[in-house]
């Protein structure tokens, strides 16, 4: 490096210390933006950066990343939780929590030192940020204009129940709701976009209409006793329902209106974070990506210098270490780590492909891999994700391997590890294992007794011969209190073959 | 563009409301973790919080998830040995490995929920439902050492340090308005009056003159009126007004012969303990006398109450009447709300007994608010315990309970200063 450039490298250089200031901040993320949108073509919204104190994100960790919440005492249970670890020095807080919204909003810790800031400037405002705008599941599921309303409608409306119905008649509600939040989510619906003018405006409207639909619905099934016979054989809702609260807000009897307006509450914020229970991997992986591209292409900038950039490549290699199977460090496959490489992944697969990857990848090797991997962004949620993307370089530098364990054999069995006869196997089982299909059991609404004692009905279709776990019964409890009558789950198994097995209250 | 705000001056506690209701809802097991921690405390960590653990369970968050069972398939890193068709055991406890997003809420392995409460959560926590009996009588004595300035209007007189300005100067003004207002009027007919006279031809020089030197010598008067007088000054007025300080004093008297062991001494200490708290809880302030006897009574500082070891037989009178005379000496009854607890094994010399039960009901308890006598042993009661019963039957103010292990002094507190109801 000649020393003229070295000089004009000085020049560049946005800060030599390690101290933030408003300043300093600022100038980062116009350069980081300029690369990220101009070099890059990242497709983001505004960028809304919100400085934190330590105490704030744990206020933040407490209410699921929700910047508005309405109170609980389970987000309380999780404040206090890492209040804890955090004290005790086992926990570190997470250098950054964004939120789907527009403009995206990116929390920064003051702890954090100027390095730290970049980074987390270039993961969350651009990396996560362009993930939101981009992947077809946030744009299905969410909608990142209304959110931030929906919130502050929600929390207000909250507080007024509690005021006008009692704190603890709210939460024994918002606990039943709770519970059955992972079976509360729409898997196959649109949903309809909402500020929080319209959001008012029609909840009193609904309201109204919705109390009345209910009780035209029982009315009419209490009239006609001389068809009861006909009329018991048929189902109601005549098709199987998978969204159980939303089932609940539309046809629980003894509800009031407020309370299906907490039910729908809860509902739609389930709604809204789905798509991040589908995406973990690749939300992180795309993030990482993209913290590190940049990073690097700033210090090819001089905009960074040495020390900034051994800063980040520790705070880098911490994030995207994955321990193995025996290490008391392990806790699954870190979705920073595989996410991060299977990114990478795919430029290399694009840039320098080898045989093997023009034998697995025939049509993505040698491509441009800005647009393959945009591609890949926008079109994919983790499941398929790995089932498309995950190559046998990356299942040889894991080391991974699938294990099968079925209660009726003594041992666990090896099904695939990383060879040549083990790879597609592996990519199979690790696919399935962010199935949320997979990892959620299958209970759907399946009928009501109508013309009789109104026992709500639904189908567990046993998977694999994996039960329902032990807290089911506490569910079903919640269940039966938002429903009124009884309720019980009916369970299929593969043979087809039904019988009751969780019934509360219990015969 | 982006922006960038800054939140830090936003409220810290965010979470507060939601920290109370997870407090409230747990209330029945936080308060079972609260009376177990006491007993494990030492005194020198009175005033802290606490750490508190609920058993996992009952904070659970049920879900619909699937249970142990059936056929899994799971991918793990790492692989050392492994090959295709290995056969391996089932690992015995598979908590850590339950990861992968979403086992983590069915806390089937997990330890205990723990969290820390702070130390007036911990306090109220630990006292709720009890009352300090005969709390009203004294609770708001004035204590007339205790005394602060307040404000009290304006005084003509003070230090210089005091002066009220704007009111003195006010009234200087006033005062020299209206002081000087005849010679003014005097001094405008003089000066309109050889305004004419100058006019006027042929001049009057003799009246000129004569209207000069007049207005020359008015014009002096108005001048002399003091720019500020003394009775012009104001000062601020301070006056000391007498604080209400409620405040207790707490007698800990232990019987320190051999046959307390370093055992029952520490059940005694932690009664102490609690007593100690309550009383501080309640009143400002809060003196503690340690009064310890074996066959003679002495009082000590805390640590050689609770630590050193003595020998040799016992007469508890002799503390008893230590404490009538410290009372006497320092305490007066109109000040102070005084206490006693008295922790013993029940032990005395048979013929100190009824000396016991003299001073006790003649001359300690009229002067006491509560006096509470805790027997600690598991076999039985001894001779003072009889003396005493009588005693409790006279007096509201006196109370005795037995306890023989560590975890029965909570309750039994508990039960001594059970809130009345009216």
């Amino acid at each position: 490096m000649s020393s003229g450039s070295q000089d004009e490298m000085q020049e560049n250089l946005i800060s030599a210390g390690s101290d933030w200031t408003f300043d300093l901040i600022e100038r980062f993320n116009d350069e980081i933006g300029c690369i990220a949108k101009e070099e890059y073509n990242l497709d983001c919204y505004p960028v809304q950066l919100e400085l934190i104190s330590s105490e704030q994100m744990m206020d933040a960790y407490a209410s699921v990343g929700m910047p508005i919440g309405y109170h609980h005492w389970s987000f309380g249970k999780q404040f206090v939780t890492s209040e804890h670890h955090y004290k005790r020095g086992q926990m570190n807080l997470a250098y950054e929590i964004v939120i789907n919204s527009n403009p995206c909003i990116a929390y920064l810790m003051e702890e954090n030192t100027l390095t730290m800031q970049a980074l987390v400037i270039a993961h969350a405002a651009y990396g996560h940020n362009s993930f939101f705008k981009g992947n077809y599941l946030f744009k299905l599921w969410t909608d990142a204009e209304a959110i931030i309303d929906y919130l502050i409608f929600a929390k207000n409306y909250v507080s007024k129940c509690e005021e006008r119905y009692g704190v603890d008649e709210v939460e024994l509600l918002l606990d039943s709701c709770h519970a059955l939040m992972n079976i509360g989510v729409d898997r196959y619906k649109r949903k309809s976009r909402s500020t929080l003018q319209d959001e008012e405006y029609v909840q009193n409207d609904r309201e109204q209409r919705l109390q009345h639909d209910v009780h035209e619905l029982w009315q009419r099934l209490g009239i006609r006793k001389e068809e009861k016979k006909e009329e018991s054989k048929v189902r109601f809702p005549p098709e199987p329902q998978e969204n159980v609260l939303y089932f609940i807000e539309k046809n629980a009897p003894l509800l009031e209106s407020w309370q299906r307006e907490i039910v729908r509450i809860v509902r739609k914020i389930a709604q809204y974070f789905y798509p991040q229970r589908q995406t973990q991997v690749m939300n992180e992986g795309w993030a990482c990506f993209w913290h590190y591209t940049i990073m690097n292409r700033m210090y090819d900038k001089g905009l960074v210098n040495d020390s900034s950039m051994l800063e980040f490549i520790h705070t880098h290699s911490n994030v995207i270490t994955q321990p193995g199977y025996d290490s008391r460090f392990y806790s699954g496959i870190n979705p920073y780590a595989l996410g991060f490489k299977m990114m990478s992944d795919i430029k290399r697969i694009c840039d320098n492909p080898d045989d093997e990857d023009r034998q697995w990848f025939p049509d993505i090797a040698g491509s441009d891999w800005r647009e393959t991997l945009d591609f890949a962004m926008r079109n994919f949620k983790d499941e398929s994700f790995v089932g498309q993307y995950l190559s046998p370089k990356i299942i040889r530098e894991f080391r991974l391997f699938s294990i099968l364990d079925d209660d009726t054999e003594n041992t666990m069995r090896v099904t695939g590890i990383h060879n040549t006869r083990g790879y597609e196997n592996v990519r199979r089982a690790l696919s399935n294992q962010y199935d949320l299909g997979n990892l959620v059991p299958n209970l759907q609404i399946y009928n009501v007794d109508h013309t009789g004692d109104r026992t709500l009905t639904l189908r567990h279709y046993i998977d694999k011969r994996r039960p329902l776990a032990d807290s089911t019964k506490e569910v079903l409890k919640h269940l039966h209190r938002l429903w009124g009558f009884k309720v019980q789950i009916e369970s299929v198994d593969e043979m087809g073959n039904t019988s009751i097995s969780h019934r509360c209250p219990e015969a | 563009m982006a922006m960038i705000i800054d939140r830090r001056v936003d409220g810290r506690n965010k979470s507060a409301v939601n920290r109370q209701r997870l407090i409230k809802r747990y209330k029945r097991q936080i308060k079972k973790a609260v009376s177990e921690a006491v007993t494990k405390r030492s005194i020198t960590d009175i005033g802290s919080g606490e750490k508190v653990n609920i058993p996992t369970r009952d904070v659970a968050e049920p879900v619909i998830h699937h249970g142990r069972g059936g056929v899994t398939e799971r991918v793990y890193s790492g692989n050392k040995e492994f090959v295709k068709g290995d056969q391996i055991e089932r690992p015995k406890q598979q908590s850590g490995q339950a990861g992968g997003g979403e086992g983590s809420n069915s806390g089937e392995a997990e330890d205990d929920f723990a969290f820390e409460i702070s130390k007036d959560e911990y306090l109220d926590l630990l006292f709720e439902e009890l009352a300090l009996p005969n709390l009203v009588k004294k609770s708001s004595i004035v204590k007339q050492a205790s005394k602060s300035m307040v404000r009290a209007g304006f005084s003509n007189t003070g230090v210089p340090a005091n002066l009220n300005l704007i009111r003195t100067m006010r009234r200087a003004k006033g005062r020299k308005i209206a002081i000087a207002a005849p010679y003014r009027q005097l001094l405008s007919d003089l000066r309109n009056e050889l305004e004419q006279e100058l006019e006027r031809t042929p001049t009057n020089e003799a009246r000129i003159k004569e209207l000069r030197e007049k207005i020359g010598v008015i014009s002096a008067k108005i001048a002399s009126v003091p720019f500020i007088d003394t009775y012009d000054l104001k000062f601020n007025q301070y006056i000391a007004q007498p604080k209400p300080v409620t405040q207790a004093v707490m007698f800990c008297i232990m019987d320190v012969s051999s046959s307390m062991s370093q055992e029952t001494k520490d059940i005694a200490k932690r009664f102490f303990i609690l007593l100690y708290l309550f009383l501080s809880r309640s009143y400002e302030k809060t003196d503690v006398v340690f009064i310890r006897h074996h066959t003679s009574a002495e009082e000590v500082d805390e640590q050689t109450f609770f630590y050193s070891r003595e020998s040799g037989g016992t007469i508890v009178s002799s503390a008893l009447k230590m404490t009538a005379d410290i009372i006497r000496q320092r305490y007066p009854i109109n000040d102070w709300n005084i206490y006693a607890a008295q922790a013993s094994d029940g032990d005395d010399w048979i013929d100190d007994i009824p000396l016991c039960s003299d001073l006790l009901s003649n001359t300690i308890l009229p002067l006491l608010q509560y006096y509470a006598y805790v027997e600690i042993n598991n076999n039985g009661h001894h001779a003072l315990w009889k003396a005493y019963e009588s005693i409790e039957q006279r007096f509201e103010s006196f109370a005795m309970r037995q306890i023989a292990s560590v975890e029965e002094i909570y309750p039994v507190f508990h039960e001594l200063f059970k809130r009345k109801e009216k």
